[in-house]
């Protein structure tokens, strides 16, 4: 039998979807149990043990000096960054990338201007968004929304643009008005799409807040890990690494089931 | 003059001719099948008729009044495939067929609520009540393509457009389909122009059947001439216009 009709049972499948995690921390605690043998006070691998306990101290002990939690505050802001400068990209993302794959007008106007624009490293005018915006919340959410826009422009006008017209000219013919044709015909089925495109640039999105936390600021995920960086506390950078990695696989989760929940037609097949 | 009346048409994309000299005149009512090899213009002229493209010369009036620059509500159109919206259930297609001539394309409160049981009663008729909250794409071909020309009755258009609307079914829906069309056809009396690569479907279902083909052909260069309408059938009476037997005599006939 060829090796493309082969395929793993429920177990298998189960157990190879397990095995890069277990190899990875397999290796991961082997080095670190070399490392420690040869000089018990090496800070670069720390055991997983240690780990374990550094992340429960994070998770539930309050800091010393100000009586907080840390953590929790540091999650709580950077997902507020990560949030308002999604949503926003994604409201833009929308509008924009609708009106140009709509009317032949607005895409003579600007798709070539968002195509050159799309080619702008974001994060090459971050000293720009801090000189202007200052270096409060403004100018990292600014980043975010710098950063992933021009891709959601793009990627929701190509997918305006890929409605079958039949679709539209059947719309034509039952009367619909422009505007009836984008919120009745072309906004539900970018809508999904919308969804999908926010998933992609969620990767960016954090590659770009914590630049933002790691250069200017008090608190957030990317703050903390450049400040304990001075330390060499590599048990707190991993715990909040493997933190950051849950919430983002978290948020990508919801997404995609608030896509299903939202959006059943798109599943819906003979 | 004639309901619909096409009158030296040309169209060119590019600078290549796709039909030439096209003259046509259609009264209220008529069935017109519209046949002809791939390429040669058929599908051109639908979209011509629909007003989706403008025709390089000459013009189409409806009625008598001026030439269309857009597809609107004067006509309904079927194309073989992404004739639904398939993000509404199948009740919703039908609604929208009404609905989205209005303001926000919706309607609301106690009009809605009307316009789902008309939309209720449309379904009935055409055999799908028992799927309305189905979305289409769960829709064998033969449903989708029914619900497409119930959509499209329902906006009441002057002429319907079915460009290929049969052409992805299989053979005994297909049959099924052309009784629908024809009861459809009888109680709406409307103008409708079908293309078909079946010529036995365009004879079947039209009154007339036109054939579009290239009357000058290059062979170095098969591109260099355009199309135009070469045949006009009479279809009616399975295509036998003149043996129709006008005279009461005592020899037996089929009924």
């Amino acid at each position: 039998m060829r090796l493309i009709n082969r395929k793993p049972g429920r177990p298998l499948a189960l157990f190879l979807l397990m095995l890069p995690f277990a190899l990875v921390f397999i290796a991961y605690a082997i080095g670190s149990d070399i490392r420690l043998s040869e000089n018990p006070a090496d800070k670069l691998l720390p055991a997983p043990s240690k780990i374990a306990a550094t992340a429960e101290r994070l998770f539930f002990e309050p800091d010393k000096r100000s009586g907080r939690i840390l953590m929790w505050h540091d999650t709580a802001i950077s997902l507020q960054r990560l949030g308002l400068g999604v949503g926003i990209a994604a409201l833009i993302g929308l509008s924009f990338g609708m009106l140009i794959g709509l009317l032949p007008h607005v895409r003579a106007t600007f798709a070539g201007f968002v195509a050159v624009i799309s080619m702008i490293p974001p994060l090459a005018i971050l000293p720009i968004l801090f000189i202007t915006f200052g270096l409060g919340e403004l100018s990292k959410v600014v980043l975010i929304v710098i950063g992933i826009t021009p891709f959601l422009i793009r990627d929701l006008s190509q997918r305006t643009l890929e409605i079958p017209r039949e679709m539209i000219v059947k719309a034509e013919t039952l009367g619909a008005s422009t505007l009836t044709i984008a919120l009745r015909v072309a906004l539900p089925q970018v809508l999904p799409r919308l969804i999908q495109s926010v998933r992609l640039s969620l990767g960016p999105a954090w590659l770009f807040l914590i630049a933002a936390e790691a250069i200017a600021s008090d608190l957030g995920l990317g703050y903390r890990i450049f400040l304990v960086r001075r330390y060499l506390a590599m048990d707190v950078i991993l715990t909040y690494v493997l933190w950051i990695t849950l919430l983002a696989f978290v948020i990508d989760l919801a997404l995609k089931k608030l896509s299903e929940r939202l959006f059943p037609w798109t599943e819906a097949a003979l | 003059m004639s309901f619909v009346s096409a009158s030296n048409i040309f169209q060119s994309y590019n600078g290549r001719p796709i039909l030439e000299r096209v003259n046509l005149e259609v009264e209220e009512g008529e069935f017109i099948s519209i046949v002809g090899a791939s390429g040669c213009g058929k599908s051109t002229f639908l979209r011509l008729l629909l007003a989706q493209e403008r025709p390089t010369r000459g013009q189409i009036t409806v009625d008598g009044n001026p030439p269309a620059v857009e597809p609107g509500l004067e006509r309904g159109v079927v194309f073989q495939r992404y004739s639904t919206f398939p993000h509404l259930t199948v009740r919703d297609n039908i609604v929208a067929g009404e609905s989205f001539r209005r303001p926000w394309g919706r309607f609301f409160g106690a009009e809605r609520k009307a316009a789902r049981a008309r939309a209720d009663e449309t379904l009935a008729r055409i055999g799908l009540d028992h799927v309305a909250d189905n979305y289409p794409a769960t829709l064998s071909g033969g449903m989708q393509q029914r619900l497409a020309i119930g959509q499209a009755l329902v906006a009441r258009p002057r002429i319907l457009l079915l460009d290929e609307p049969f052409g992805a079914l299989d053979p005994g829906t297909r049959l099924s389909m052309h009784d629908f069309l024809s009861d459809l056809r009888a109680e709406t009396g409307m103008t409708v122009f079908m293309v078909t690569h079946d010529l036995e479907e365009g004879f079947k279902l039209g009154d007339r059947v036109i054939v579009f083909d290239k009357p000058r052909w290059d062979p170095d260069d098969p591109g260099a001439f355009g199309a135009t309408i070469t045949y006009d059938f009479d279809a009616r009476n399975g295509g036998f216009p003149y043996q129709t037997i006008k005279e009461e005599t005592h020899v037996l006939r089929p009924q």
